[in-house]
């Protein structure tokens, strides 16, 4: 007993040592820090930092957290990936070598997909979709801070891999064996497993929270047939997070029990099969791509019908294309492996499965298309990442259906023709939603906009330079340059491509910086949004004001069709008298303190498997697991009334007739 | 008029940089094997369809873009009321579905052919590949020799390569002649490739396998039949022979150069663990055919294996 509570195996390496990079790591963590605890010291901002935010239950303020730890992780994925540009500048460089390459491009994948693109799209989820159904909040905000917190947990678990013990280096795909404990020993790839289950708790209840939410709080008279598009895509999402977030938990766990408990799943000694991994993976894995272009593809819908002033085309048309999108989703995992030797029978079926996808797809594109027909169409910038996005977004999906001709996937698979693919319509599509509903929301979210004339410059110089980084990359892949190599020889003919794509990459960081000052600029110089409504919305959350009360609305509204706030618009201006509805005492949940703390002790249990200190990981565990016990014993109290005078103070002060 | 300079631009930097360097034709768009041919035609076909499809929605974007794009004369603007078109709709599902029959049928036709000899009227060679961290090691049964990182195959013959891995997958990718097949740890896996004429390909490891995986390139030399035999000969007479020991030391973590061996140790690669000891895999799975040098092999294990652990053959 003494023994395995006082025995502390320590990695070989537990502070990375010996690079400047790793270094600059360690000194800017260690400012950074202090910096924070001194200002939060300084102003007295502890109480603050802590009622307001830590253990908030706001969906606003929710998805604002997640916002901005979105952004966070944009910018760690973007380093990383301008060091691996850097590095394959031209050939045989010794920027980075084969091991720092190889953690870089791992963590690269990783944050971006699970760190970057979910949380940014589920931190837009939050702030608009209680909005834009009409409701006060999601159906579980406590649940909905334990997601966060479940996701920030398992952030920055996965973050500090790169100054404790190493990150991760068998690619964000891990498979296995590569990364079993034989051939990777050592805590960089416990921590993607750790990490990544950690956060994937969180998602899976931002699932389950957003179905009954979208199922169970829609406002009087909001059909599911008169719903936005987001709030569709959103309802879709869910169910696809719901079904296949299991299967990555479990695959998660077993890989767990193979490196720190010496189980045998993945290993072919003692009978396990390496190959079950790609499978669980991937069947997981290509419904998560949809999960993370779904929500952009309905954020689209919105930007495209308000800056086109006209009805979205084929409502209908659009969600069974959805529809069928997510059923298909589940049908093509094998798409990723045809070179694993399925056999012809199973490799024909899934090609043709996966080229079906193109049809709800390619559906959805000239819908979106004819949504411009006869409008009156505006370029703000919101508009011009979105139109961006249709003929970036095409390129992804043609080559995504040459991909998915398997006798010809033979000579794609694992080249960077791939990457280029997965690019096209992870940026295309993912990062161009994320920043389009970024902009669009912004003034809900801050109560004022960002500017114009710098949106454009940034827009402009991001999509230049992505092209750039990522033609050559369909080039050189049909050159035979394979993914993931940190160096290549002179001579094959690959590096003027190399070279373009280095300066399209730099292109886009500066994109990427643009948008960022913008923020800072923008709010500096504000143009308060004193409408609720600067882009002439269509649907009910530009019904609030910028930013919305806490309690989003004072009167729930009646819905009457789609585009329900056009409606409202459309009888106002007629003149058609709206009776004075009647403020009624408003009923929501109080702060909670269980899911950060919940998360923390998760954060230790992490940290502990991860080096595998069993002792710390299961006094995590019981630590969240008391947390979660003593919280279902004090369930009383945990609401109260907004009295109608506040109501009232507070409409009024936002210049709202009550 | 702004955009217009600037698309301008960019299209001439484009067009410079497509004439100023090397032309496309090397790697996959430069077949050189029957394999490697009917992969290529099966891509420009969905280049081909994929094009129209390209072409249609640019047409339709640029049209969009000009022709309703808000200007100071249409401030009335009034919105329609229209929001679907039954018939366009059924137009735009028909027409991709066509296009994926298109692609279908020929993929499908490609897919099981590829699983046989291009060249079935010929008698074709095998030749077994095992990557190891981070090394290529083909030997070749019928003539009991071995390469390292390097492989000599005849002109114009079929040949069977026949892939494991010890340690990581790998995969095994020569662009020139046709697409991959991963080599996986416990597996035995196929690839047929046949080269035209003589030359030398080169060919690399496509799935990432730890540190050294990048260096992992290996030329094919593909040499005429005569040639060959008499490399084949030279081979058996001069080179040295591989002992288990010689065997067991390559298969260490390391890269090493090209090698040459005029016999190779009788060991089961499919049972050997990361650092080439022999593991005890009750089932070790199989895909595709059984085959008789498989077999062979797999009655001479030599190796203190477990004896109860029987090389399942039929999957
Ligand atoms: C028209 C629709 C699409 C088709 C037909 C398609 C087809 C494919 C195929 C066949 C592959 C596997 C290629 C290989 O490994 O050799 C692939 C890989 C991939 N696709 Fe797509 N795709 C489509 C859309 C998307 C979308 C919308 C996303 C994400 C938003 C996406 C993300 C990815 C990713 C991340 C990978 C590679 C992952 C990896 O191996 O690391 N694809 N796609
Ligand atoms: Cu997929």
């Amino acid at each position: 007993m003494k023994d395995f509570l006082f025995n502390f195996k320590m990695p070989e390496h537990f502070f990375i040592t010996g690079d400047p990079l790793i270094y600059g790591a360690y000194v800017s963590i260690i400012l950074v820090s202090l910096a924070i605890l001194f200002v939060l010291t300084y102003y007295k901002k502890w109480v603050w930092l802590w009622r307001e935010w830590l253990t908030t239950v706001d969906h606003k303020k929710i998805g604002i957290m997640y916002l901005v730890a979105a952004l966070l992780m944009l910018f760690r994925g973007g380093v990383d990936a301008l060091l691996m540009r850097i590095q394959l500048t031209a050939p045989n460089m010794h920027f980075l070598d084969a091991e720092h390459y190889n953690q870089i491009f791992t963590t690269h994948g990783t944050i971006m997909i699970l760190f970057m693109a979910m949380p940014f799209l589920i931190g837009l989820m939050n702030v608009a979709i209680p909005l834009q159904i009409g409701a006060r909040d999601v159906a579980f905000p406590a649940l909905n801070a334990v997601s966060f917190w479940m996701f920030a947990a398992g952030a920055m678990l996965f973050n500090i891999s790169f100054v404790l013990g190493g990150s991760p280096d068998a690619g964000w795909t891990s498979y296995t064996p590569l990364a079993g404990s034989a051939l990777d020993p050592g805590p960089g790839q416990n921590y993607y497993l750790l990490g990544l289950q950690i956060a994937g708790i969180g998602t899976l209840v931002t699932g389950i929270n957003f179905l009954v939410t979208i199922l169970k709080m829609r406002a009087p008279g909001m059909t599911l047939w008169r719903m936005p598009l987001f709030s569709w895509s959103t309802l879709i999402t869910s169910v696809i997070i719901i079904f296949a977030f299991p299967v990555l938990t479990i695959a998660l766990a077993l890989l767990t029990l193979d490196r720190v408990f010496g189980f045998h799943f993945f290993t072919l000694a003692g009978g396990g099969s390496p190959m079950m991994w790609a499978n669980l993976f991937w069947i997981w894995g290509h419904p998560e791509v949809y999960i993370v272009i779904l929500p952009a593809f309905g954020l689209f819908s919105e930007i495209f019908s308000t800056f086109a002033r006209k009805k979205l085309f084929g409502y209908n048309a659009m969600v069974y294309s959805m529809l069928a999108i997510s059923a298909l989703s589940f049908l093509v995992w094998v798409h990723h492996f045809f070179t694993m030797g399925s056999g012809p029978w199973i490799n024909s079926i899934l090609s043709i499965s996966t080229m079906l996808i193109a049809i709800p797809t390619g559906v959805k594109v000239f819908n979106w298309l004819f949504t411009l027909y006869k409008g009156r169409v505006e370029f703000k910038t919101p508009m011009l990442w979105a139109l961006g996005f249709i003929p970036i977004f095409l390129v992804g999906g043609i080559t995504g259906v040459m991909l998915a001709v398997a006798p010809a996937d033979y000579q794609y698979h694992n080249s960077y023709f791939l990457i280029a693919h997965f690019h096209y319509v992870l940026i295309g599509g993912t990062v161009y939603g994320c920043i389009a509903g970024l902009i669009y929301y912004w003034p809900k979210i801050v109560g004022w906009l960002l500017n114009e004339h710098l949106g454009k410059w940034a827009f402009w110089w991001f999509t230049i330079g992505f092209n750039l980084c990522f033609i050559p990359m369909y080039i050189v892949g049909l050159k035979g340059m394979t993914r993931r190599m940190y160096t290549y020889p002179a001579g094959l003919g690959w590096e003027t491509w190399n070279l373009i794509a280095t300066i399209g990459a730099f292109a886009m960081g500066i994109g990427f910086i643009i948008l960022v000052w913008n923020m800072y600029y923008s709010f500096k110089h504000r143009q308060n949004d004193t409408t609720g409504d600067p882009w002439n919305g269509r649907t009910l959350e530009w019904m609030t004001s910028s930013p919305a009360a806490e309690y989003n609305f004072a009167v729930i509204p009646q819905v009457k069709g789609l585009d329900a706030f056009y409606l409202i618009k459309k009888e106002r201006a007629a003149g058609v008298k709206e009776e004075a509805p009647e403020i009624k005492p408003i009923h929501m949940p109080k702060r909670e303190a269980f899911p950060v703390i919940m998360s923390a002790f998760m954060f230790v249990a992490g940290f502990g498997f991860v080096f595998e200190w069993l002792q710390i990981g299961f006094l995590g565990l019981l630590g969240s697991v008391i947390t979660m016990i003593w919280r279902s014993f004090n369930d009383y109290d945990r609401d109260y009334y907004i009295p109608v005078e506040e109501v009232k103070k507070t409409e009024l002060a936002a210049g709202r007739r009550v | 008029m702004r955009l217009k300079t600037k698309y301008a631009a960019i299209f001439l930097t484009m067009a410079l940089l497509l004439s100023g360097c090397s032309s496309l034709k090397s790697g996959v768009l430069n077949p050189q094997g029957p394999v490697a041919k009917e992969q290529y035609d099966l891509i420009i076909w969905s280049i081909v369809l994929m094009s129209i499809v390209f072409i249609a929605v640019i047409v339709l974007f640029v049209y969009m873009l000009v022709k309703y794009r808000a200007k100071s004369s249409d401030e009335d603007y009034v919105e329609t009321e229209e929001k679907e078109n039954k018939w366009l709709e059924i137009l735009w599902t028909a027409i991709p579905v066509v296009i994926i029959i298109a692609l279908s049928i020929p993929t499908v036709k490609s897919t099981f052919k590829l699983e046989k000899s291009p060249s079935p009227n010929q008698k074709p060679i095998t030749i077994q590949v095992t990557s190891a961290n981070w090394k290529w090691i083909f030997k070749y049964p019928e003539q009991g020799i071995e390469t390292v990182n390097y492989v000599n195959i005849p002109a114009n013959v079929p040949v069977r390569f026949q892939l494991n891995a010890v340690g990581p997958m790998n995969s095994f990718w020569v662009p020139e002649l046709g697409g991959q097949e991963y080599t996986m740890p416990g597996m035995t896996m196929y690839l047929w490739l046949e080269a035209d004429k003589a030359g030398t390909y080169i060919g690399r490891s496509a799935n990432f396998s730890g540190k050294d995986f990048t260096h992992m390139q290996f030329n094919v030399h593909s040499l005429e039949k005569g040639k060959f035999d008499e490399w084949i000969a030279n081979v058996k007479k001069s080179a040295p022979k591989q002992t288990t020991d010689m065997f067991k030391q390559l298969l260490q973590p390391g890269v090493v150069k090209e090698q040459t061996y005029s016999s190779y140790p009788n060991v089961d690669v499919n049972r050997l663990d990361e650092n080439g000891n022999p593991i005890i895999a009750p089932n070790s799975h199989q895909h595709g055919k059984s085959d008789d040098t498989e077999m062979k092999m797999d009655m001479n294990m030599n190796m203190d294996m477990n004896s109860n652990s029987h090389h399942n053959m039929n999957h």
